[in-house]
């Protein structure tokens, strides 16, 4: 039984087909990771599997329950958690108010219930020194820790992350790795997309290789990353 | 390692004391001021509570509409029609005013809520220009020329002779005061209603559509229903509005009742001079309005000029508004929203 599953999905803009008739599934607790040169559609496939975007046809499944045409509101509330690639905090609320939404909407609770578990987040994120910060003073570095926050904060049990370590030091990759092993750990099924391979590598079990919105390849990451296809095409190595 | 949440600020507590005050100088203000002081009064808190609404529409919830008037001009004739056609006493037809908004705001949202930024803009003015001529063509309410409460009406209005004995004034000086109570009433609910929401998740939620709608919706928000919400009430405030200021003047046409000028482009005015986004802003806002309404009133277009560049000075200022370059240079909040996280880590950051 695998908590998401997409059959044949499909998205295009115009002429232009973003993602190309898509099969495949996730096993509960499991960490996948995509890969892809940029322009593949990786973020488009995290759009429509959050329902920010509507597939044109195909369908997806989550927890068992047909979620195509369900709204990306509600998709939240049955678990699908997510970061943005390009940061979108909440900019005029504080850091800790942008957990506080996320928290209060995301599993319908009380201010009053989600105040520890927020400022336990904010503290596994090394955000807790910012938390009465405004989310638009914030830098970079800290807007993406934002992201993974805020999506932890409505508790998902599928958690989509997009790109959140480029740019970070190795030290800070490290903290990074070792909180998202840690929400793993929890049971929490996770899909990242990122480009830092090694960071990918060692949290993820299967990878898959998305290109011009096909999957050209999934699996364990040794056998993907030796395939010569995935060389030719992601990494540019001429085999 | 506990944390704690608090909103108050030491200068929210001392203007919280000094609210209590004032308040109570304002319901006590009959008994010691003129006619004139209370009419004036009644200007001020009826535009108060219009631009408060503004601002929830369009500093919290991200909707600019300029077709605000629908709802004044709607809630003004349900209230004429009530007294006149169905000859229910004014005091409790402001009610109907409210409902009689809410029943043009659901069409105008269904249609409206299609169209974004501008278009949004545009379409609910479109939308009070057709509630405008559908109005000017009920002859029963005097169609494009208006009407009058009758006058026993408005002299035997509930409270009015209660008012004529414990004050000891005449009957058009007691209904002043009944309407400027009534006003005061609206606008202590407004704010203290306005205030209310924004403290509860649904106030963050709203801030968090407003800053980033596809981020609001990804952690569980409903964007749609907090857009309802918005709107809804007020036009519901807009209308009690609109029936109260007419029940005051007693006369009514359809260019009145369904001015753009009087009825939004003043308001917004108010807001964007005030300090859009803020519950303060529309309070000093309106005291500013006033003030150069006052002094420029006798000057014509002169008025109205002075208003314009004024209100593009600002902009260009203070785009943030007359409250937001205090607050921003004082760090000053009489209505805190914000929530501080303290306790916990932040305690030994802080020491």
């Amino acid at each position: 039984m695998s908590i998401l599953s997409l059959r044949n999905v499909s998205k295009s803009f115009g002429a232009l087909t973003v993602t190309d008739d898509v099969t495949f599934d996730v096993s509960p607790g499991e960490a996948l990771g995509i890969i892809g040169p940029n322009g593949a559609g990786k973020s488009t496939l995290f759009n429509l599997i959050t329902g920010n975007l509507r597939a044109d046809s195909g369908s997806i499944g989550f927890d068992g329950r047909d979620v195509t045409r369900v709204s990306a509101m509600e998709r939240c509330l049955t678990g699908i958690g997510r970061s943005f690639q390009i940061p979108q905090p909440f900019e005029k609320l504080t850091v800790y108010e942008n957990l506080v939404v996320a928290a209060t909407h995301g599993r319908s609770q009380s201010e009053a219930e989600v105040l520890e578990d927020c400022a336990d987040i904010l503290e596994r994120t090394e955000m807790i020194r910012r938390a009465n910060t405004p989310a638009g003073q914030l830098s970079l570095l800290e807007r993406k820790r934002l992201e993974l926050a805020r999506a932890m904060a409505t508790q998902p049990r599928l958690l989509l992350l997009d790109e959140i370590a480029g740019g970070l030091t190795e030290g800070e990759c490290q903290a990074l790795i070792a909180t998202i092993r840690d929400i793993h750990a929890q049971g929490v099924t996770i899909i990242w997309i990122e480009h830092v391979l090694h960071a990918l590598t060692s949290v993820v079990e299967r990878l898959l290789v998305l290109d011009f919105g096909k999957v050209i390849g999934i699996g364990a990451p040794d056998a993907i990353m030796a395939s010569r296809e995935v060389r030719e095409i992601y990494l540019g190595i001429e085999v | 390692m506990s944390y704690s949440v608090s909103v108050q600020t030491p200068a929210s507590r001392v203007a919280t004391a000094a609210a209590a005050v004032l308040i109570l100088v304002l319901i006590a203000l009959p008994f010691f001021a003129g006619r004139g002081t209370i009419r004036d009064m009644f200007f001020i808190l009826t535009m108060l509570v219009l631009a408060q609404f503004w601002n929830l529409l369009a500093g919290y919830g991200g909707l600019v509409s300029i077709g605000q008037q629908a709802f004044v001009g709607a809630g003004a004739y349900a209230l004429f029609g009530a007294v006149i056609l169905w000859g229910i006493d004014p005091v409790p037809a402001i009610l109907l005013s409210g409902v009689a908004a809410l029943v043009i705001a659901v069409p105008t949202a269904f249609f409206a809520f299609r169209l974004n930024g501008a278009y949004f803009a545009i379409g609910t003015w479109v939308i009070a220009e057709v509630v405008r001529l559908l109005v000017a063509q009920w002859k029963t309410l005097g169609g494009g020329t208006g009407t009058s409460l009758p006058r026993e009406a408005t002299r035997d209005m509930w409270f009015v002779s209660l008012i004529e004995d414990a004050l000891g004034v005449r009957s058009a000086a007691a209904r002043d005061i009944l309407a400027y109570w009534l006003a005061l009433l609206l606008a202590l609910a407004t704010i203290g209603g306005i205030y209310w929401l924004l403290r509860t998740r649904r106030g963050l939620a709203l801030a968090a559509v407003r800053d980033n709608v596809e981020a609001a919706k990804s952690v569980g928000v409903d964007a749609s229903r907090m857009k309802w919400i918005v709107f809804l009430t007020s036009a519901l405030g807009t209308g009690l509005a609109g029936g109260l200021i007419y029940m005051q003047k007693a006369r009514i046409s359809p260019d009145a009742a369904f001015s753009v000028t009087d009825w939004t482009a003043y308001v917004i005015f108010i807001v964007v001079i005030g300090g859009i986004g803020t519950i303060e802003g529309p309070i000093i806002g309106v005291l500013v309005f006033f003030a150069l309404q006052s002094l420029l009133a006798d000057f014509g277009s002169w008025y109205l000029m002075s208003l314009g560049v004024l209100a593009i000075v600002v902009m260009l200022v203070a785009p943030r508004g007359l409250w937001g370059l205090l607050s921003g240079r004082t760090g000053l909040h009489l209505f805190p929203i914000r929530r501080r996280l303290s306790g916990g880590q932040l305690t030994q950051a802080e020491e």
